[in-house]
C-alpha cells in the first residue's frame, strides 16, 4: 500500500481523538508509517458485529419478560460476555451459572451470589432484578 | 512519580511495548525488528476457540511468543510475573515504578476506559506500558494510542484481573538483563527461518494450508451454515486482518518493513525485493477484505452463492503466492 492510499474514512476512533498506526511505503519505496482515521470494510464488520450485540440482548430482554429465563442472562449479553466470561468472573462453574438463568433458580439466589453478579455487571441489586420493559 | 519515558505509536501492542521499553534502555528496535525476529508473522485458523460466537482467524502468533523469541534471539532476559492476589500484583508494579523501571502489562481492553465504547470487548491479551504514578493515578502507554493516557488504581486493577480466555492474571514483565552491544544479523536470520517453516507447515489449519482450508470453508458457508452465519464469520475474518493492531493487511506491511529494514542490515538485495512483494501480498489481503465486505455490507439474506466463491479464489490466490514467496525467502537468508 502507497502511503496516500492509506484510508481515511469514519470510525469510532474520531470521537477519542485517536487514530491508528499503519504501515506502507512511500513515492520511493521505502516503508514508513501512517496515520489513518478508519476503514470502512473494518467499520462495516465492526457495525454489524455490534448490531448482531444488540439483537441478542434484546432477544434476552424478551424472554426474561416472557418469564423463560433469569435476569443474569440479559445483563450478561448487555456486557457482552458469554457464559465462559461470565463464569471467570464470579467464580462459579459454567453450568452453575446456566442454572441460575432459570427463574425459579434465580429466585432462590443467596443475597451474596446476588452481589457477586451485581458487582460484576456494575449494577445494583434492585436493578439486577428486573429488565428495562 | 513520572519515569521519563518516551511514548512512541505502533501498530500492535506487543510490539509496540517491547520496542518502546527496549529504546528505554537506550537501544533502537523498531516495530517491525521486534515482530520479524520475534517471528510475529502466521496465519492459524482455529475453529475451536470461539470469540464473539466465530472462530478465531488468527494472522499473528501466540501472545507472548514475540517477545520471548525477540529476547532469546538477541539475548535478553525478560523476567514475568502472575498473580492471584491483586494487592500483591498492585504491590508489585508499585516497586518497579519506584525503582524507575517502566514495565509492561498484559490487560484486558474491556474496562479501558480509554478506549470508544465500540472497541471495549472481552478480548485479554492487549499489552501497555506503566510509566509512573502520581496519586491513585497511574500513567499509561498505550502503544497503539496516539498519546498518552492515564488509569486510575482501581480501574488498572480491572483490567489487569479481567476473566475469559487468555485472563492476564496480573500479568506483569521487563527486560531485565541486556547484551553489550545488539547483534541483530543472526537473530535476522533466525527468525525469518522460523516464519518460513511456519508459514509452510504441513498442518491444515496453519500457514498456506490453513488458508487454503478457509477458502474452503467459505464456499461452503453460505449452504452450511446459512448467509447471516456466513456472514458474520466471513466479517470476523476481515477484523481480525484489519483491527487495530495489525499495522493493515494481516500483518503483511509491518513484515514488508522489517524485510526492508532488515535487507538495509544485512546487505542483502534479495531482502528488499522480497519486501516489494510481500507489499504486494499485502495489496491482495486488503481487496480480499474489500470484496468480502461487499457481501457483508448487505444484510439481506439474498446474496449471491458465486460471491463467496469468488472471496474463496481470491483467498486461493492469495495462499499459492504465500507458499511461493517463503519457498523464496527460506533461500534468501
Amino acid at each position: 500500500m502507497k502511503k496516500k492510499e492509506v484510508p481515511q474514512d469514519q470510525s469510532s476512533l474520531n470521537k477519542v481523538n485517536s487514530k491508528e498506526l499503519y504501515y506502507a511505503v512511500d513515492e520511493d519505496g521505502k516503508y514508513t508509517t501512517e496515520l489513518s482515521s478508519g476503514w470502512n470494510p473494518k467499520k462495516i464488520a465492526l457495525d454489524n458485529a455490534l448490531e448482531d450485540i444488540e439483537k441478542r440482548v434484546e432477544e434476552a430482554r424478551l424472554k426474561v419478560l416472557a418469564g423463560t429465563t433469569s435476569p443474569i442472562e440479559y445483563y450478561m449479553e448487555l456486557c457482552k460476555m458469554d457464559l465462559n466470561i461470565l463464569a471467570g468472573y464470579v467464580g462459579f462453574f459454567k453450568w452453575t451459572v446456566k442454572r441460575h438463568f432459570k427463574p425459579s433458580a434465580f429466585q432462590k439466589l443467596s443475597k451474596k451470589k446476588l452481589a457477586k453478579y451485581a458487582d460484576v455487571f456494575d449494577i445494583t441489586i434492585e436493578e439486577l432484578q428486573n429488565v428495562p420493559s | 512519580m513520572k519515569i521519563d519515558f518516551t511514548h512512541h505509536q505502533s501498530a500492535h501492542c506487543e510490539n509496540g511495548v517491547v520496542s518502546n521499553l527496549m529504546k528505554h534502555n537506550g537501544f533502537q528496535v523498531s516495530e517491525p525488528m521486534v515482530f520479524g525476529i520475534g517471528s510475529g508473522l502466521l496465519f492459524c485458523y482455529i475453529p475451536f476457540l470461539k470469540v464473539n460466537y466465530a472462530p478465531v482467524f488468527t494472522y499473528r502468533a501466540m501472545p507472548g511468543h514475540i517477545f520471548n523469541r525477540f529476547a532469546k534471539r538477541v539475548g535478553i532476559k525478560v523476567k514475568r510475573e502472575k498473580f492471584n492476589n491483586p494487592t500483591a500484583a498492585k504491590k508489585r508494579l508499585d516497586e518497579n515504578l519506584a525503582a524507575n523501571n517502566p514495565v509492561g502489562l498484559q490487560v484486558g481492553v474491556y474496562n479501558l476506559t480509554y478506549f470508544p465504547d465500540e472497541y471495549r470487548f472481552h478480548f485479554n491479551a492487549h499489552n501497555l506500558v506503566v510509566y509512573g504514578k502520581e496519586q491513585d493515578t497511574y500513567l499509561i502507554s498505550d502503544p497503539v494510542m496516539e498519546n498518552v493516557t492515564t488509569l486510575t488504581s482501581k480501574e488498572l486493577e480491572k483490567v489487569r484481573f479481567a476473566k475469559g480466555a487468555m485472563a492476564p492474571k496480573g500479568h506483569i514483565y521487563y527486560p531485565t538483563v541486556f547484551p553489550e552491544k545488539l547483534e541483530l544479523e543472526k537473530a535476522i536470520v533466525k527468525g525469518i527461518k522460523h516464519t518460513c517453516r511456519d508459514m509452510a507447515a504441513p498442518v491444515p489449519f496453519v500457514g498456506v494450508k490453513g488458508i487454503k482450508t478457509v477458502a474452503k470453508l467459505i464456499r461452503k458457508w453460505p449452504k452450511k451454515l446459512g448467509v447471516k452465519k456466513a456472514n458474520h464469520y466471513l466479517g470476523q475474518i476481515v477484523r481480525m486482518q484489519e483491527e487495530i493492531g495489525t499495522g493493515g493487511g494481516g500483518f503483511r506491511y509491518i513484515y514488508g518493513a522489517f524485510l526492508q529494514e532488515s535487507g538495509e542490515l544485512l546487505k542483502n538485495e534479495e531482502l528488499k525485493k522480497l519486501s516489494v512483494e510481500m507489499t504486494e501480498i499485502g495489496d491482495m489481503w486488503r481487496d480480499f477484505a474489500l470484496e468480502s465486505s461487499r457481501i457483508y455490507k448487505n444484510r439481506s439474506n439474498s446474496v449471491a452463492i458465486d460471491k463467496y466463491d469468488e472471496v474463496a479464489t481470491l483467498l486461493e490466490s492469495i495462499a499459492d503466492r504465500e507458499k511461493a514467496f517463503f519457498k523464496k525467502l527460506k533461500k534468501a537468508v
